[in-house]
């Protein structure tokens, strides 16, 4: 690369002029311009930045899951023998609690629902019976692990117990991570940060409620039914 | 889109915007979502704490350099463990000189024990402190926003907390060294039953536990890194930069964001399954009726007594779940320095890489046949054959878009002018070891080689030539490439070039004869192999490896030494001193609040090196042609 070729020239809107040395500081080109605007962008698909970053961890928890559950598959069906659920763990109780989990999906649709209008009466109301039927579940789970307890029935017995108290262990910590953001967003709604344009927060934490359910309807099903 | 010429950007800015406010009002679509190519202008111009600049950032160029230093230290203590492995291999059993000041009670002899600790210490600390940080944390950080015209990643916050995540995951992977029984010692892989059963190692103490909270921390911090990195580069693109026009290092990064992604996660699942057995005696990776020594071993309690745990588990489902991450961690660990070779070597031989989209196309591969290739880590686990069988033919099928890109690097560099400074010249070694990194890697994914040298030197040569020969010289040319980026001035050439020249030769030095004494059998993780007379012979290549590992770790003085002076008193460089064409050079260096000081337009890919369209050798990707500019009259293309 020759020097000499290098005919300086003053590029389209606002382009520096380029300099014989390129190593050279020179200020007038180089120095950064004073009090100038942050420019931010939009691209690609059109979905909110946040959506799309939930998305995106919502994959890493189904992966996450995926590793537990795929132990889970590995270990049953590898074993020479494997307990009826049924005669392990009380299903009609836990049975109820997948229902109390189900309705609280349905009840986090209507809050979004109350958030599209803007209605903030209509959030706190939906949104706090969410919370209540969260920490409903979350009671009777531990209502459930303080009785398998009672019987003797914990992590370390055998490989049926180690990989129910792992797997309904890392949802229940999931339902209750759910729960404090659910609770955060409550108290978001009640200084009105929803309104019919802008409730993202709303959605983000009613997408990772309706993962954390589904997420149970899978466990319920090879956990205690199967 | 065409690579060259113009084709405008879908919202190209029609003028300068004013300092007053908002010169483009964000057009809200529905339900508050941007329509893309919108442009959000703000200002604010606070002056931060000494605290909110360095130490709690949430700026991307700082989070970067935090990054950056951290894994710098950490390769120095991951190459001061390499060195007194490299001792005790050469000489063993004598004492280390001056190591008996840090260990007077043992002279400074390396015990076995501690041996093992110390190789299990330096694969962990090169892999997960080192090189995933380096690569993904501190150039992923700095050069992401940067190169797609982004004024920070998406969620600041977040990356902060990426960063801060690093912490405890350093605490407890030094904590090791201080409690009873010393660090984790059953290898960077941390097969069970060594790693679980308390008396099966003396690592397997309590080091164990907090190297497995270790890695759950920095599973935690490169998710919040990779998910920061994917929304930005897709959402925060600047005005015309298409995928298919952003630079390689991009594409890697990105790639290696969707790995960590998607495969992390399954890793952190399988160190909590075994932080469970460890601390609640689960039986996940427990076998029925395990014997040690023909005795039901001890389970650890943190009550020292002996416990009976569960069992009933399976080994081999660690070693199936750790591959399954560990295995794309090694193309996490490459496809960035991909990138930046990329880069680097088009920039530095100013001409166009050569078959741009077989390169991202090769990376897209790599990255999803390396999903499937985990098994070939396990060939002499007892696999059935046939499934052998398909783990080997994937992994050789990714020779296939390796030496596409092998060969695109080759032609890029066929017919160019190439400038032959410190960061080329680390580039090209990356190339050309990368080679012999990858050849082996065909050879010895053949089940019945494998099996053969498993656990053997060769292997240690094998990716060693791919990590460090590869990734770490690929680190040094992004660092020299991008210094004058980051500090805003230049790093001396003349100690760059001892620095390449020294590090070049020693490291073939001691990787390269390691394939010969692997071949003659020489194994792995052994403190003392030449107890066994088969091996006596092979103590004076030991003895030659280790003098070169000393030189190549004594020579990184002249890289220190040039960094740190570099940084307060090398030369003042401007925006653009390599004439590249990414967006990142159109930012101050370095660059202040918010990154770039004006409107961003991209009109075109960024290795338009050599275009007969421009007199001069490059063709930046926001210059508009078209206006008469300096544009020579023969060339009218159009697209």
């Amino acid at each position: 690369m020759s020097q000499a070729t290098l005919a300086p020239h003053a590029g389209a809107h606002g382009h520096h002029g380029h300099k014989a040395d390129p190593f050279a500081y020179d200020p007038a080109v180089d120095a950064p311009a004073e009090h100038h605007a942050i420019y931010d962008y939009d691209s690609g698909p059109p979905v909110e930045r946040g959506k799309f970053a939930i998305w995106l961890f919502l994959a890493t928890e189904v992966m996450f899951f995926t590793g537990l559950i795929g132990t889970y598959i590995i270990l049953r069906t590898g074993a020479s023998a494997w307990p009826n659920p049924e005669e392990r763990l009380a299903v009609d109780i836990t049975a109820f609690n997948t229902f109390v989990l189900i309705i609280s999906s349905w009840l986090m649709v209507r809050a979004l629902q109350a958030g599209q209008k803007g209605d903030k009466a209509g959030i706190l109301k939906w949104l706090g019976a969410t919370i209540l039927g969260g920490a409903l579940f979350v009671g009777i789970q531990v209502y459930e692990y303080i009785e398998l307890y009672k019987h003797g029935s914990w992590p370390n017995v055998d490989i049926f117990w180690s990989t129910f108290y792992a797997m309904t262990g890392f949802h229940g910590l999931h339902v209750v991570v759910g729960v404090i953001w659910l609770i955060c967003a409550w108290f978001g709604a009640a200084r009105g940060k929803y309104t019919a344009q802008n409730h993202m927060g709303l959605e983000l934490a009613g997408l990772y409620w309706h993962f954390v359910d589904l997420v149970w309807v899978l466990l319920f099903t090879i956990v205690y039914l199967f | 889109m065409s690579p060259d010429g113009n084709s405008a950007p879908a919202h190209a800015p029609a003028h300068a915007p004013g300092h007053g406010g908002g010169a483009h009002p964000a057009q809200e679509g529905p339900r508050g979502v941007a329509a893309p190519g919108t442009v959000h202008v703000s200002h604010d111009h606070h002056e931060l704490g000494f605290l909110r600049k360095y130490v709690f950032s949430v700026d991307h160029k700082v989070i970067a350099i935090q990054f950056m230093l951290t894994g710098l230290f950490f390769l120095v203590l991951g190459g001061l463990f390499a060195m007194a492995i490299r001792h005790q291999v050469a000489w063993p059993w004598k004492p280390i000189p001056g190591l008996s000041v840090l260990f007077p009670d043992t002279g400074g002899v390396i015990s076995p024990e501690f041996y093992t600790m110390l190789f299990t210490m330096h694969g962990t600390i090169m892999i997960f402190f080192v090189i995933i940080p380096l690569l993904t944390g501190a150039f992923g950080n700095f050069l992401i926003p940067l190169m797609v015209g982004a004024p920070d990643m998406a969620f600041p916050k977040l990356n902060m907390f990426g960063y801060w995540a690093m912490i405890p995951a350093i605490f407890f992977a030094l904590l090791g060294f201080f409690v009873e029984g010393g660090a984790a010692a059953a290898g960077w892989t941390a097969y069970p039953t060594l790693s679980t059963i308390a008396t099966a190692a003396p690592g397997s103490l309590t080091g164990q536990t907090w190297w497995l909270m270790a890695l759950t921390w920095v599973g935690v911090s490169s998710m919040m890194g990779a998910v920061n990195y994917v929304t930005t580069i897709f959402k925060m693109r600047a005005p015309g930069m298409t995928m298919m026009r952003m630079p390689l290092s991009i594409w890697g990064l990105l790639i290696a964001a969707l790995l960590q992604l998607f495969a992390l996660p399954v890793l952190t699942a399988a160190s909590i399954l075994q932080l469970l057995d460890r601390t609640l005696h689960t039986g996940f990776f427990t076998p029925s009726n395990l014997l040690v020594n023909a005795t039901r071993p001890e389970l650890l309690s943190n009550a020292g007594a002996a416990l009976d745990g569960a069992s009933g588990g399976h080994p081999l489902l660690w070693q199936h779940l750790f591959w399954f991450y560990s295995h794309p961690a090694v193309y996490i660990m490459v496809l960035p320095a991909m990138g930046f070779a990329s880069d680097i070597l088009s920039t530095h031989a100013r001409k166009p890489v050569f078959g741009y989209k077989p390169m991202v196309y090769s990376m897209s591969a790599i990255a999803g046949l390396g999903f499937i290739v985990w098994g070939h880590h396990m060939f002499t686990s007892g696999m059935n054959p046939a499934l052998g069988m398909s783990f080997m033919v994937a992994t050789i099928m990714i020779a296939l878009p390796s030496a596409v890109k092998v060969f695109n690097w080759i032609g890029t560099l066929w017919g160019s002018r190439i400038h032959l400074n410190s960061a080329m010249l680390n580039a090209l070694a990356f190339v050309a070891m990368f080679i012999i990194g990858g050849l082996s890697g065909i050879w010895m994914a053949a089940t019945p080689v494998d099996i053969y040298i498993h656990d053997t030197y060769i292997v240690v040569a094998h990716f060693h030539y791919v990590v460090f020969a590869g990734s770490v010289f690929a680190i040094w040319a992004a660092i020299y490439h991008w210094f004058p980026k980051m500090f805003g001035r230049q790093m001396n050439e003349t100690l760059g070039k001892v620095h390449f020249i020294g590090s070049f030769v020693f490291t073939n030095g001691v990787f390269y004869m390691m394939h010969q004494i692997g071949l003659a059998g020489l194994m792995r993780r052994t403190a003392d192999p030449y107890t066994y007379a088969t091996y006596a012979h092979l103590q004076e290549s030991n003895e030659l490896i280790t003098l070169c590992a000393f030189a190549l770790f004594v020579w990184q003085i002249f890289f220190v030494i040039n960094f740190f002076h570099s940084m307060f008193w090398g030369k003042r460089v401007g925006r653009n001193p390599w004439r590249a064409n990414s967006l990142e050079w159109e930012a101050p260096s370095p660059p202040g609040h918010g990154n770039f000081d004006r409107e961003l337009a991209v009109y075109r890919g960024p290795y338009e090196y050599g275009s007969p369209e421009v007199s001069e050798d490059y063709l930046p990707q926001t210059r508009k042609l078209g206006d008469g500019a300096a544009r020579p009259a023969q060339a009218h293309a159009h697209h």
